[in-house]
């Protein structure tokens, strides 16, 4: 199974053996000679994170999930690509729409859930809640709710692992509603900085969603091409299409070995699409029609991945639909563990203010 | 005993935890080949090579943040505030990020980073260059807030600081680079949390911290003249606090006059004041006095902003009229 | 059977009015299909099925307000019977009806202010023992039942500092007895300290409001007080305003006025006044001081300081206490010192209070020097940086109320001196010349004096003396 812990290294070991192995039939990631197994691992992790997600929005609709809740659906197929390509040892840092990345890392669909519920069996003990996931044993180092913010981060992380020669890479997503703020441009310029001496091997990973918050991209900036702006940094950069699993994967399997390879930063704008709307409280969707949505809809990074494996004869209707059924299954566990565990006890108020133990 | 400036005290400290520690680094402006514009840095970069004494753009969100993601990620970073004035620019990842990423990730990281650098007025930089932010930055849980006056506590504290696994607040006497004291050879500790006695007396607490300490002792003097003892105590340290030594000391002189250099709403001495009225209510003699900077930006011309300060002469009228002998 | 709820839609969001139904029971509805309509705190909107099939029931009547998470319509598989449907919504729909109030909301506004109620009368029974246990023994008892401001009010309320009030509270001390010197008649610790060692209390009870200064009244303040405040010294005042009337505001005396009403108690209380009025013509003295000032204007004058009437009264009376030093002396107890200079002090008034500094031996100083200094020691009187030394002392004084219009008017002693001279306004009044009615000017000067040191026949001629230099006012410029 996919999302248990310590899942990575065994990915790392399929991955570097589907290298090898044979190629899957037909179209359906020849190029990147992966096998059915894997082929069909993606195609369950995205259907996790979709119901996993619309089971979230339900918990909310419900009352039982607080604050905010930002979901990922129809944009499964970027993390699903890029932390395909994870090693232990890498960092992955991202903003608050965050879910699909804990649980492609390794967080049970339990925990997260628990921490959506604000239980105390929760990933973060319940005292993040939806946007602040963290896995550090898994290399999740947050979600943050603060747009931006956590950009300068991702970068002295990335300083970190160079200066001190582990290897690793820190993959930093962010939105396109983040690329206007002065975190982002600083924390690129020194990025780039750091990079010409090798000290920074940050994958900088614009998930351009089309949206800041209900702001498109056309009303928040005159200078639309977003990658364009790491021209400024001396980041070099590509785009690609993020509704594509198998683009996406192609891309990430690419960039990751360069920028751990070189030390230096490199940055991909995903071109995606977030189905759902920002947050479970954004139900009006002013800014962009039902038609808009409709047409997205079309290229659902799910649907085109099951056309592909139904084309390519990796699997037939009756396997994808008992992959479905597995996960339902998953989520609903999930959410039954979720509702069933107790909320924290009140003594984790007053911990983990300080790394010391000191009283605040 | 040796005799060091307050500057070279820290630049001692901050040099031999770096050779001790390789995980230690320092980030800020003009650090580096400059020397630092207070030259607390001076010719570190020399000894210590650029990859770990990083001059940085100006650029403070950015850095400082950079800073916070190298601590997470297991290096023990100093980050340099060329005065405390700029960290307005990092405000959002000093206090969004390092003062609660740990609570937030349930434990999971710590952020063992100090930012450092001269904080408070005196030298006439006008409105936008003078702070004294310790109220500010003590607001929040998460951070250490220490302010050491003399150059043996500024060495011990800032070892302190860069071996504390939490983001520290360590805000310099930046008017007081210069002087001299004596500092310990080797290395030596000044533990966060615990107030300093400046000097010792029986009929009036005076309270400071920063720069106001030599104040305060000078005021001591002029009290002893009328034969009034006045004890003498530094804060060093904003958040932990140390209440115990300054509920001790008030429950010997019945008496307290705070004194601080910021503005009084809502300031380290409201605290002080709220916390002596708490803990020491049946042993006051007196209402707790408080002198604080005039409410306005700190202005430019000399004399206005000796004005604006608190003077020697308002400490000893206020700690008259905590005597009754106003 | 799928169950629909009120779902949250925002953050903030606890309940949602149920506005209208838009399926009925019966209705057959597909995924996607508005059932409902509802109304949160931001926005009106519809309700979609999640699941398909037949709504059972509507168990929310329209307008009913509804926590999220509330079911209020089932789905079922099958047609539900209409009739039965119907009659479920409506039954369930009263329940629902209560629910906010037995349930969503246990404390509605009603029960808000019962609880606050009782509350403070918790609060005020409990703060009532304590503050009676450390307050002095009434002189009549009052009524404790009454709300806890009149228990606060400040006319009963001991001052005494918190140590004090401990330390009365280890040793058995009734605070009552002992007067304070603390602000507003304060007990600090130096005032309880001998009675720790076992000093035997004053004897007889101290109302410690009388201990204090008087707060909130006027203390007779120096050379302006009327006679008739120089009665008695007010009772404490009620704090409390009558019925209807705005409460009064309350502050401490300023450390001068506290000064100076303590001075003024002691001059009228100890010193028996007597008073002298006469009348000046300063027709030549206003003539004498336009030339003397004019010169000013023409560089001609003395450092450019102008001379005022007040600089001609104070020359004036220095010179004429030249010849009478019984008003030129102290008192103490009953011995008279005639003081060999003559300084005169200037009383100014602050808005903190009074405050009199004297020019030294007045008698020898030229009217120019007499005007450089005055001017100068109100000035600095006014922005608070007059030395001690600079008001502390002076032999004999004037109090000048001659810019305010006022014909004339009486002064207490400042003690311990023996005399002070009140100096009214120059009023234009018709006056008989040489057998014409003219306008002339006239000025009212007023002597109060220490009847223990002198009388009315020496004062009288004391008076004349000055109204003779005033009216000459060349004198005053050679003397």
């Amino acid at each position: 199974m996919a999302t248990t812990r310590n899942r990575t290294a065994k990915a790392a070991a399929e991955a570097r053996e589907g290298d090898v192995g044979p190629a899957p039939n037909g179209a359906a990631g020849a190029d990147l000679g992966l096998d059915a197994e894997t082929l069909l691992r993606f195609y369950r992790e995205m259907t996790l994170i979709r119901l996993f997600e619309e089971a979230a929005q339900r918990g909310f609709r419900q009352g039982k999930i607080g604050g905010y809740l930002h979901l990922y659906i129809g944009q499964e197929a970027v993390a699903v690509g890029f932390l395909h390509e994870y090693r232990t040892g890498d960092h992955v840092i991202t903003a608050y729409r965050d879910h699909a990345h804990a649980l492609l890392l390794g967080s049970t669909p339990r925990e997260v859930m628990a921490e959506l519920f604000g239980k105390g069996t929760g990933l973060v003990k319940g005292k993040g809640g939806s946007m602040h996931l963290f896995d550090v044993e898994n290399g999740l180092y947050g979600g943050y709710g603060i747009v931006g913010g956590h950009i300068p981060l991702g970068v002295g992380m990335a300083y970190a692992q160079a200066y001190q020669q582990t290897g690793g890479v820190t993959q930093l997503y962010f939105g396109d509603g983040a690329i206007h703020n002065a975190a982002f441009h600083e924390a690129a310029n020194l990025s780039g900085l750091w990079g010409r001496d090798g000290l920074n091997p940050c994958l900088f990973i614009l998930e351009n969603n089309q949206y800041g918050m209900g702001t498109s991209v056309e009303r928040a900036t005159a200078m639309t091409d977003l990658s364009a702006k790491f021209d400024s940094y001396a980041i070099e950069h590509e785009d690609v299409d993020g509704m594509d699993l198998f683009a996406v994967l192609e891309c990430a399997k690419r960039t990751v070995a360069r920028v751990r390879e070189s030390g230096r930063p490199y940055a991909v704008e995903v071109q995606t699409y977030r189905l759902s709307p920002h947050g479970a409280a954004d139900f009006l969707e002013r800014y962009r029609s039902k038609d808009e949505i409709a047409e997205a809809r079309k290229r659902d990074p799910i649907n085109l991945l099951e056309a592909r494996l139904l084309e390519a004869d990796v699997a037939d209707e009756a396997t994808l639909t008992a992959i479905r059924d597995e996960v339902k299954a998953v989520v609903e566990d999930a959410v039954t563990f979720a509702d069933e565990s107790p909320e924290p006890p009140l003594e984790e108020l007053a911990t983990d203010v300080y790394a010391d133990g000191a009283a605040s | 005993m040796p005799v060091m400036t307050y500057r070279e005290a820290l630049r001692s400290a901050m040099a031999e935890e770096m050779t001790r520690d390789e995980s230690v680094v320092i980030l800020g402006e003009d650090i580096g080949i400059y020397g630092g514009t207070h030259l607390v840095t001076d010719k570190l970069i020399d000894q210590f090579g650029p990859r770990r004494v990083i001059d940085t753009p100006i650029a403070e969100g950015g850095f400082t943040g950079a800073a916070i993601g190298m601590a997470m990620a297991g290096m023990r970073p100093i980050v340099e505030m060329m005065t405390w004035n700029f960290s307005f620019q990092a405000v959002d990842q000093i206090v969004q990020n390092a003062a609660k990423v740990r609570y937030f990730s349930g434990g999971q990281v710590t952020v063992p980073l100090v930012i450092r650098g001269p904080n408070g007025g005196g030298v006439q930089l006008s409105a936008q260059h003078t702070h004294s932010l310790e109220n500010f930055y003590g607001h929040f849980p998460g951070l250490k807030v220490v302010s050491p006056v003399t150059p043996h506590d500024v060495k011990g504290m800032m070892i302190e600081a860069i071996r504390d696994p939490n983001p520290i607040i360590f805000l310099e006497a930046g008017a007081l680079y210069g002087t001299k004291g004596e500092v310990p050879e080797g290395e030596f500790t000044v533990p966060f949390g615990k107030a300093r006695v400046a000097r010792e007396g029986t009929d009036v607490t005076l309270i400071a911290y920063g720069r106001q300490v030599n104040m305060l002792l000078k005021v001591a003097d002029t009290l002893a003249a009328d034969g009034v003892a006045a004890e003498v105590i530094d804060l060093r340290s904003i958040r932990p606090f140390d209440e115990q030594t300054i509920v001790e000391s008030v429950r010997k002189t019945h008496r307290a006059v705070v004194v601080q250099e910021q503005w009084r709403w809502f300031s380290v001495g409201s605290e002080v004041a709220a916390l002596i009225q708490e803990q020491a209510f049946d042993d006051l003699d007196a209402p707790v006095e408080r002198v604080s900077g005039a409410e306005v930006p700190a202005p430019y011309a000399r004399n206005l902003e000796v004005a604006a300060f608190p003077s020697e002469q308002q400490i000893v009228d206020a700690a008259r009229r905590a005597m009754y002998r106003g | 059977m799928p169950t629909v709820i009120m779902p949250k839609m925002g953050d903030a969001m606890e309940e949602g009015t149920l506005l209208r139904w838009l399926k009925q029971p019966g209705d057959d509805v597909a995924v996607g299909d508005p059932i409902a309509e509802i109304e949160t705190d931001k926005v009106t909107l519809e309700i979609e099925a999640g699941d398909a099939g037949t709504l059972s029931q509507t168990l929310v009547a329209e307008g009913a307000v509804v926590p999220i998470g509330t079911a209020i319509a089932t789905i079922g598989e099958e047609d539900g019977a209409a009739g039965s449907g119907s009659a479920a919504t409506v039954e369930i729909a009263a329940a629902v009806g209560e629910t906010p109030y037995e349930e969503g909301a246990p404390a509605g506004p009603v029960g808000s202010i019962e609880e606050t109620g009782r509350e403070a009368a918790a609060v005020t029974a409990a703060t009532l023992p304590s503050a009676n246990g450390t307050a002095a023994p009434q002189p009549q008892p009052q009524p404790i039942a009454t709300a806890p401001a009149a228990a606060a009010g400040s006319g009963e309320r001991l001052r005494a500092s918190p140590l004090v009030k401990r330390l009365a509270a280890e040793h058995g001390i009734d605070l009552g007895r002992i007067p304070g010197s603390g602000p507003a008649g304060r007990i600090v610790k130096d005032d309880i300290a001998p009675y720790l060692d076992g000093k035997p209390l004053p004897a007889a009870a101290a109302q410690p409001a009388a201990a204090a200064a008087p707060v909130g009244t006027a203390a007779p303040e120096a050379g302006t007080a009327p006679a008739p405040t120089l009665a008695a010294a007010p009772s404490a005042p009620p704090a409390a305003a009558p019925a209807g009337r705005p409460a009064a505001r309350t502050s401490e005396l300023s450390r001068i006025k506290r000064t100076t009403g303590r001075r003024m108690i002691e001059s009228v209380t100890t010193a028996p006044h007597f008073f002298v009025t006469v009348e000046v013509d300063m027709d030549a003295a206003i003539a004498f001081r336009e030339q003397a000032n004019a010169q000013v204007g023409n560089g001609a004058g003395e450092d450019g300081v102008r001379v005022s009437f007040n600089d001609l009264v104070v020359k004036a009376a220095a010179l004429a206490l030249r010849a009478f030093p019984n008003l030129n002396a102290s008192l103490e107890g009953d011995l008279l010192h005639e003081h060999p200079n003559i300084d005169v002090n200037i009383a100014v008034a602050l808005p903190e209070g009074l405050i009199a500094p004297f020019v030294p031996d007045a008698d020898q100083k030229s009217l120019g020097a007499i005007a450089r200094m005055a001017k100068d020691l109100v000035g600095r009187a006014r922005g608070g940086g007059l030395k001690p030394e600079e008001y502390q002392g002076g032999t004999f004084t004037v109090s000048n109320l001659g810019m305010y219009e006022v014909d004339e008017f009486i002064s207490i002693i400042n003690p311990p001196q023996a005399a002070i001279l009140a100096v009214g306004s120059i009023k234009q009044v018709p006056v008989v010349k040489a057998g014409e009615i003219v306008v002339g000017n006239r000025m009212k000067l007023t002597l109060s004096a220490d009847h223990r040191v002198t009388d009315g026949a020496e004062s009288a001629r004391f008076a004349g003396e000055v109204k003779r230099y005033l009216e000459q006012p060349m004198v005053l410029a050679l003397g």
